[in-house]
């Protein structure tokens, strides 16, 4: 293997976009949450695709559609060694965490799901992990359950225990919140949940790119994240499913390439992974999504982890003597982000003068309105970080912060 | 009527100089929160949520009444900044006939610099706002001529 790249001025050489400025000002990206930048070598992989090998996959027998199958299947390979799958066929290729999502809670809704069954999920869900259950529960009579969380932002093994029972059909829950930074105990989860049969779901959006995954280690059924919060492209994302489980569900959606054959009397579907991906896929997006994996395996996830570790821990030190800063989200175990209230004054204004000072900081309600109304609070400002963040931008971050105080 | 767009002008036109004064971004916001902090809020109890629009990031409350053929508004928000470009849309819109308020594009937000507010994108609920003042001004003027 080659030397890792541990460098942060060269790691930030990789990103065209940190050296652009904003409103005048050098460019703070501290907006990872909600997505990351890329680097060039995935900009480059979505130029070179267009202008050399496109045409579509799984069709032709021509040249390029022979290239470009094999290069959008050996990223299906990719993935599977990235999360450690046991099989390439059980990594479906979808449009991102909410697409999978919404896949699983149709499709093993409508095969496995029924009045007066139960979902259950977490207090501290992303709204893409709550309202695909509720049409399901109102479609199929069934119901949702949700596990409330403490003060701290944390769930409760023990309360988790009583609500499982004997009509839980699926459980799904975030593995990183994303407005609170949570690291949930999901493998211990899965194992209290598998003791009775139940399979469980892992929204992994804001995981896979500060912690290595091992879907076969954690012993997840479906595990589902998006490219374009990895260093990846908008529009791509994986749904990783246990076989059986799979094979058992019915197609997501119909039309070209998820079929075997087709008479108007009757469709055979083809086989995983290609039964849930009908149409042309976003080909460019899936070959760039490969490329950052690389870019992730080119650093290192021990790296990455010790890191991020150092930048939260050092932006929650900086922070905390701040009068009138209220942290949301104080889990024990906690990724990758600060999410925070400054007392009398609104994360919207907060937001429009850090945005003035160049500082991207995510401020609302995080599409996790639930969570916002248990503590209280219209929304939180959230500074999330990447591999390519600096102290010095949490420094800025927190003098940004003062120059907001001084203003209201 | 016409008078009572020409009044709207100059208002606006005051606002644009208002602003002339700025010439660093600070100092324009230092502006627009004391706007925020000086606008007279809404009571509590017409808070209600008939009132409200709602922003995804901020909040906003909208109460209108016709008084002498002229449309009172008084508007109120959760965030400062919001509520500061929410007093100069009062300042302009607020005692001004239907037919003037219906008429006109706000181009003064242009003029001073502040028009990333009024972006759909910014889901602060003036956008809405905007539209419902409007849309309050084609109701009155329905009740006028009705
Ligand atoms: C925890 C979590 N789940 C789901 C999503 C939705 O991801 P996407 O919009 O890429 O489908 C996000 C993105 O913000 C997230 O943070």
């Amino acid at each position: 293997m080659s030397e890792l790249l541990t460098d942060i001025d060269a790691i930030r050489a990789q990103f065209p976009i940190l050296s652009r400025e904003v409103n005048g000002k050098q460019l703070v990206y501290l907006d990872n949450g909600a997505t990351s930048q890329k680097p060039q070598s995935v900009i480059d992989a979505i130029s070179h695709y267009y202008e050399y090998e496109n045409s579509n996959i799984h069709r032709g027998v021509h040249t390029l559609s022979q290239e470009a199958t094999s290069a959008y299947e050996d990223v299906r390979k990719k993935v599977q060694k990235f999360i450690n799958a046991k099989h390439d066929h059980e990594v479906i290729f979808t449009s991102g965490t909410t697409g999978g999502i919404n896949l699983v809670a149709s499709s093993f809704g409508a095969s496995l799901v029924r009045k007066g069954d139960e979902i259950l999920i977490t207090a501290m869900e992303h709204h893409s992990n709550i309202v695909p259950w509720q049409m399901l529960c109102e479609r199929r009579g069934a119901h949702l359950k949700v596990l409330p969380i403490s003060k701290e932002g944390e769930i409760d093994i023990e309360e988790f225990k009583k609500l499982i029972g004997p009509k839980t059909e699926l459980i799904s829950l975030v593995h990183v919140s994303n407005s609170l930074g949570t690291i949930n105990p999901i493998k211990e989860m899965i194992e209290i949940a598998h003791a009775q049969n139940i399979p469980v779901m892992i929204d992994g959006a804001q995981a896979v790119h500060h912690t290595p995954v091992d879907v076969q280690d954690l012993d997840a059924d479906f595990y589902v994240f998006s490219a374009h919060k990895m260093y990846g492209p908008t529009g791509v994302g994986v749904l990783y499913g246990k076989e059986e489980l799979l094979n058992d569900m019915k197609p997501y959606q119909g039309g070209g390439d998820m079929i075997k054959s087709v008479t108007f009397e009757k469709t055979v579907y083809n086989d995983l992974p290609h039964k849930f991906e009908a149409g042309t896929p976003n080909i460019a997006g899936g070959i760039a999504l490969g490329v950052a994996i690389d870019f992730i395996n080119s650093i290192g996830y021990e790296f990455i982890m010790k890191h991020e570790a150092e930048l939260s821990r050092f932006a929650v030190s900086q922070l905390k003597d701040i009068a009138g800063l209220r942290f949301i989200g104080t889990a024990k175990e906690r990724a990758g982000l600060v999410s925070f209230v400054l007392d009398g004054i609104h994360p919207y204004d907060t937001g429009v003068i850090l945005d003035k000072l160049g500082i991207a900081v995510r401020t609302g309600h995080h599409c996790t309105q639930p969570v916002m109304n248990f503590f209280e609070v219209p929304g939180t400002v959230r500074a999330s970080f990447a591999v390519y963040n600096t102290k010095q931008e949490v420094i800025k971050l927190v003098e940004g912060i003062d120059r907001v105080k001084r203003m209201f | 009527m016409v008078g009572s767009v020409s009044k709207m002008e100059e208002i606006e036109e005051g606002i644009i100089e208002e602003f002339a004064l700025f010439d660093d971004w600070m100092d324009k916001y230092e502006h627009i929160i004391g706007l925020g902090k000086e606008l007279p809020l809404i009571e509590e109890e017409l808070k209600s949520d008939d009132l409200l629009i709602k922003g995804c990031q901020s909040r906003v409350w909208l109460h209108a009444k016709m008084e002498n053929g002229k449309v009172i508004f008084t508007a109120d928000s959760d965030a400062i900044i919001t509520k500061g470009i929410i007093s100069l849309l009062i300042r302009v819109l607020s005692g001004q006939t239907p037919d003037a308020i219906i008429n006109t594009d706000l181009t003064f937000i242009e003029y001073i610099g502040l028009k990333e507010h009024l972006s759909p994108t910014r889901s602060n609920g003036l956008v809405s706002m905007v539209k419902q003042m409007k849309l309050y001004a084609l109701a009155f003027r329905t009740q006028q001529n009705g």
